[in-house]
């Protein structure tokens, strides 16, 4: 088990360093220098060449690698170019309104799939089944951005039920609730139907298994079995899954964060971009990544908990 | 989702025929050939010129003149709408076809060639898998700059690495199977064994799962658009059409309701084809509707 925590630690810490070398060279690998395009057409040589040196870029490039390394190491992700506020508190300051999202997202997605997967299941081969099939499909598939937009007029526009935009009052704990019920709607529901199809599909394959066979030869009732003994064991596989698609739920979250002018990492990120605030969109694209990383490492080291057999076999 | 061809299968025809009986891959079918035809035929189909202003005629809601209403610079937003069919098809189809066209090519020799070859490849797909998507789009945009040329390369670079390790994965299965063997032994070339025997069962899978990526790529180019980071305006792609009607969401909120049915028609659509193709393509999987 540490010698396979220790490869798995191995091969993450590989794949930040590779992410973080390719990120910075792409900035070297672009005619024109990121001080210009950051500036614009109308900035003057003297403020161009001061800003260089403000980020930098007037050492040779290896120098520069070794010291961004240096840096991050020592949690420094650079500063804003223009409020020139160190980019790590910005991000730290959004965080947690984007994890609470993602968490809560997936936390309702997490608890309706497992609840129309069991159905699914309790009522397989019936038109039930079939139209749970049919609805998880639609689901997956339809933008969150599009959800978020019509829930948006629906629930806030129209019925004026639920706050259009932000994240609520600070400290005011009920309003925050409401500001995050159509966000994580928008977020969650395209996995709802993804993990009911994924709990379906791994309940039927644990119910062949021979240990339901003899519960059921034993006559106990149905019911338990579905929920007592079949769940538990197909349960684990969605743990993998969950933390990879954390990923995704981060990337529906920037967009639906701008849907509803949501601070968070999505805000933060897409407000950079746009002005070409370099130290901004790099830092959180490092943080973000490496706190990715994270989950799938954590949850894969779980899985080899749970599970022996997946231990001797490192990823692919 | 893991496709291995299977060698005593190959591709059996009839696959029209097959995808015909099942609703929801007919219904995928229909929605499909709408937009390609919409796309195709856009000149001919709109009833106006998608990026012709009329501020006298803002905010019509739908009628009879303009079925779908108009925008805030009195622009049809039907037309809009299919024009923007032939963006979004045309930008989605071009860069997975490029991104296809590359993880073929690296799957094929990372799995085929030699090891340390392919440990390194390994490491950058995985790598380039391991950043969630968005943000790496995110960074290609802040530096290239947002434009339509940029969004490809972003699409192609987020989808490759996951076509370039499906058929790794199929390259090594197959590679080990007795009839590459028995090639090998009667003395034929790495060439022949890769375009002759590899090539055509690897395809396959690699349709398959371009397919069900179709409607991420769509969503994605709709996002960027959306977010003001894709297609530049006055292009009507559908984010840019969804963009300039969330900002007149309480004056005119017919604009955005318009603007969100085709994405969603259209990756409903490319989603059922992609599963009803992947029941007929895959024996073993047919009827396993949710697998």
């Amino acid at each position: 088990m540490l010698a396979y925590a220790i490869r798995r630690l191995g091969l993450s810490l590989l794949i930040l360093i590779v992410v973080m070398t390719a990120m910075y060279a792409m900035v070297f690998l672009v005619p024109g220098d990121p001080a210009s395009l950051a500036l614009g057409p109308r900035a003057t040589s003297e403020l161009k060449e001061a800003l260089r040196e403000r980020m930098g870029l007037d050492q040779p490039v290896l120098t520069q690698i070794a010291l961004f390394f240096g840096d991050v190491l020592q949690g420094d992700l650079g500063t804003d170019v223009w409020s020139k506020r160190p980019v790590l508190d910005q991000i730290l300051q959004v965080f947690p309104n984007t994890l609470i999202l993602g968490t809560v997202a997936l936390g309702w997605a997490l608890v309706m799939g497992i609840l129309l997967g069991c159905a699914a299941v309790v009522w397989r081969d019936t038109v039930i089944d079939r139209l749970l099939a049919v609805l998880s499909v639609s689901v997956i598939s339809v933008p969150s951005f599009v959800v978020a937009i019509y829930a948006l007029i629906i629930f806030a526009v129209w019925l004026n039920w639920l706050p259009a935009i932000g994240a609520g009052e600070a400290g005011d704990l009920p309003s925050q609730a409401r500001a995050l019920i159509l966000p994580a709607f928008a977020v969650g529901i395209g996995w709802v139907g993804y993990l009911a199809r994924l709990i379906r599909a791994s309940m039927l394959e644990v119910m062949e298994a021979p240990h339901i066979r003899t519960a059921r030869a034993f006559g106990m009732r149905e019911r338990d079995i579905v929920f007592r003994h079949t769940l538990r064991v197909a349960i684990v596989p969605t743990i993998s899954v969950l933390a990879v698609g954390f990923g995704s739920i981060l990337s529906s979250a920037v967009f639906v964060e701008s849907v509803f002018s949501r601070p968070g990492i999505g805000t933060l990120i897409t407000a950079a971009v746009e002005k070409r605030n370099y130290p901004v969109v790099m830092g959180t694209v490092l943080f973000m990544t490496a706190f990715y990383l994270m989950i799938v490492t954590a949850a894969d080291l779980l899985i080899a908990r749970l599970d022996p057999r997946v231990r001797d076999v490192l990823r692919g | 989702m893991s496709f291995v061809a299977d060698p005593a299968q190959p591709l059996r025809r009839g696959i029209g025929r097959a995808l015909l009986r099942d609703p929801m891959g007919l219904a995928g079918l229909v929605l499909v050939a709408t937009f390609l035809a919409m796309a195709v035929f856009a000149p001919w189909v709109a009833p106006y010129d998608p990026i012709a202003l009329n501020v006298k005629e803002k905010f019509l809601t739908p009628s009879a003149l303009h079925w779908a209403g108009t925008d805030h610079l009195g622009r049809d937003l039907l037309s809009r709408i299919i024009w923007g069919a032939r963006l979004a098809l045309g930008i989605s189809m071009t860069s997975v076809g490029i991104a296809g066209a590359l993880g073929l090519m690296l799957g094929l020799v990372a799995g085929y060639g030699p090891r340390w070859l392919d440990s390194l490849l390994v490491l950058v797909f995985d790598s380039m898998s391991s950043l969630p998507m968005i943000f790496f789009a995110l960074a290609v945009i802040t530096v290239l700059g947002p434009g339509t040329a940029t969004l490809i390369l972003v699409i192609v670079l987020v989808s490759f690495p996951s076509y370039a390790r499906l058929i790794r994965t199929q390259t090594l299965t197959l590679a080990g199977a007795d009839y590459i063997l028995a090639e090998k032994a009667m003395g034929a070339g790495a060439g022949r064994i890769i375009f002759i025997h590899l090539l055509p069962n690897v395809v396959g899978p690699l349709v398959i799962l371009i397919c069900m990526d179709i409607p991420v790529v769509i969503m994605l180019e709709a996002g960027l658009s959306y977010l003001n980071l894709g297609v530049k305006p006055p292009s009507p792609s559908w984010g840019n059409i969804l963009a300039e009607g969330y900002n007149s969401l309480r004056q005119a909120p017919h604009v955005v309701i318009v603007a969100g049915i085709p994405l969603v028609l259209a990756t409903l659509g490319f989603t059922f084809l992609g599963e009803g193709l992947r029941d007929v393509l895959d024996p073993r999987g047919a009827g396993r509707r949710w697998g």
